[in-house]
């Protein structure tokens, strides 16, 4: 084998990730979902690592979830995106960052087709200018927040105060990486390592201490897929995709699912609870799920957040025995707790997930 | 165990390897329409026994194509060849003459 060579064709993989000064855009749905991820993950780039990080509530939801559940022409979405390209410009930004998987995908899938279509790029810089009187601007360079927790990963593995590693056994955690198809299926090109070799969460795992585990449903969808699970008739096949990879993944014994997309630690999570209150079956141990979180959420615990601030309450999934094994210190008492101290109350307990 | 009004659905993994050419080409010189069939399903929504039994021509040709010859059949058998499929055909298929062509060549064992 040529070293050299090999280097060379993994180079090809790559992608050009500025390290500094980026415009943020937040996730409609992630905030709902794992609400103090998006947090987390300013606190570490802006406080921890000082970076700059500029984001401004003027901005709106990239569209995403109109338009793949065909209820908004690709126009105006078009030119909702153009919108909040043209907020990074008048903000004086040039690189743009999103916190989600589905935005990623169409503002690659926006950014060709104006490539290819120049003519639609016009008409979508004069409703730009009538509907808004902004000026259109594309981004230099646009960048998934994952891309960048990958990029800064050695710097937070060097401020970080644990590892993936199970305390009691000195092991190295079994973690399973998980992909939001959106983001390097579509432009492979566009996501690190390409749709064949996806390093972005592997990168973070292995630098954080943890080992990844391959099975053969790796690069299956986690099931969201939209129209499979907005309408009610289709949400069979949503959980028998997420049932098809837990499946797979079962005999590998995995400590932890880490994912970089909205939808996937949500279903991942979620079906986990349906799975087995539906038929029984669990994937931890002794009657526990296998704990889904975002890369935030990780990169949270390996640098010493409290689970709570974290946010790793609002799982469906319990995230105690991952805790354990990893020797992290929380409070019980304190898990339902909320800002101020007030109590969220504590969800109904299920019959056969613990 | 909990109703969600959903559950788990069986594989429907689909094995083109198992597509049977010579019997579709057999199928092809009985009844040469069943090429300019487009699947509109205009003969399923029409279909007087599929009112009360599961019975469709579409699903029983995309099941010849995806090599699910028993459902093509299952989905064929409650048929009574009334004949109302091949007044809607937009393309003026015979469909009475090809349901019955597909039950005589994918009967043969």
């Amino acid at each position: 084998m040529i070293y050299e060579g090999k280097q060379k064709i993994w180079s090809d993989y790559q992608k050009d990730i500025p390290d500094d000064h980026y415009f943020y855009v937040r996730s409609c749905i992630r905030q709902s979902f794992f609400p103090a991820s998006e947090a987390t993950f300013l606190d570490i780039t802006r406080n921890r690592l000082g970076k700059d990080i500029f984001e401004t509530e003027h901005h709106t939801t990239c569209g995403g979830i109109a338009y793949h559940s065909d209820t908004i022409p690709q126009e105006t979405v078009m030119t909702i995106i153009a919108r909040q390209f043209a907020l990074m410009a008048k903000n004086g930004y040039e690189n743009y960052v999103c916190s989600c998987i589905t935005s990623f995908g169409l503002y690659c899938e926006t950014m060709e087709t104006w490539r290819e279509f120049p003519e639609l790029e016009a008409k979508i810089r004069e409703n730009l200018w009538k509907s808004c009187k902004l000026e259109f601007a594309k981004p230099k360079f646009l960048i998934h927040a994952s891309d960048l927790i990958y990029k800064y990963r050695n710097q937070i593995a060097a401020q970080a105060v644990r590892k993936l590693v199970n305390v009691h056994t000195g092991e190295p955690l079994r973690v399973v990486e998980h992909i939001g198809c959106h983001y390097s299926k579509m432009f492979p090109s566009k996501g690190v390592g390409g749709a064949e070799y996806p390093y972005v969460l592997v990168g973070m795992i292995e630098a954080w201490g943890g080992e990844i585990v391959d099975y053969p449903e790796r690069r299956h969808c986690c099931g969201f897929g939209f129209r499979q699970y907005f309408i009610k008739g289709n949400r069979g096949y949503s959980l028998s995709n997420t049932h098809k990879k837990f499946e797979s993944m079962e005999p590998f014994k995995p400590d932890l699912i880490i994912t970089n997309c909205p939808g996937c630690p949500y279903f991942l999570d979620r079906w986990q609870y349906v799975i087995a209150e539906s038929t029984g079956k669990t994937y931890g141990q002794d009657g526990h799920g296998i704990p889904a979180l975002t890369y935030e959420e990780v990169a949270g615990l390996v640098m010493g957040y409290d689970p709570w601030d974290l946010g790793l309450q609002t799982h469906q999934v319990s995230v105690e025995p991952l805790l354990d094994k990893m020797g992290v210190e929380y409070d019980p008492a304190k898990k339902y707790l909320g800002k101020n101290g007030k109590d969220l109350g504590a969800p109904a307990p299920c019959a056969c997930l613990k | 165990m909990v109703d969600f009004g959903f559950t788990l659905v069986p594989s429907s993994r689909i094995n083109l390897d198992l597509f049977d050419k010579e019997k579709y080409e057999e199928l092809v010189s009985m009844e040469p329409d069943v090429r300019i069939c487009m699947a509109c399903g205009s003969c399923t929504a029409v279909c007087t026994a599929g009112k009360f039994v599961h019975t469709s021509l579409r699903e029983a040709m995309e099941d010849i194509f995806n090599a699910k010859t028993d459902n093509a059949l299952e989905s064929l058998r409650a048929c009574q060849l009334c004949g109302k499929c091949a007044m809607v055909c937009p393309r003026g298929i015979n469909t009475r003459h090809l349901i019955m062509s597909i039950t005589k060549v994918y009967s043969k064992k």
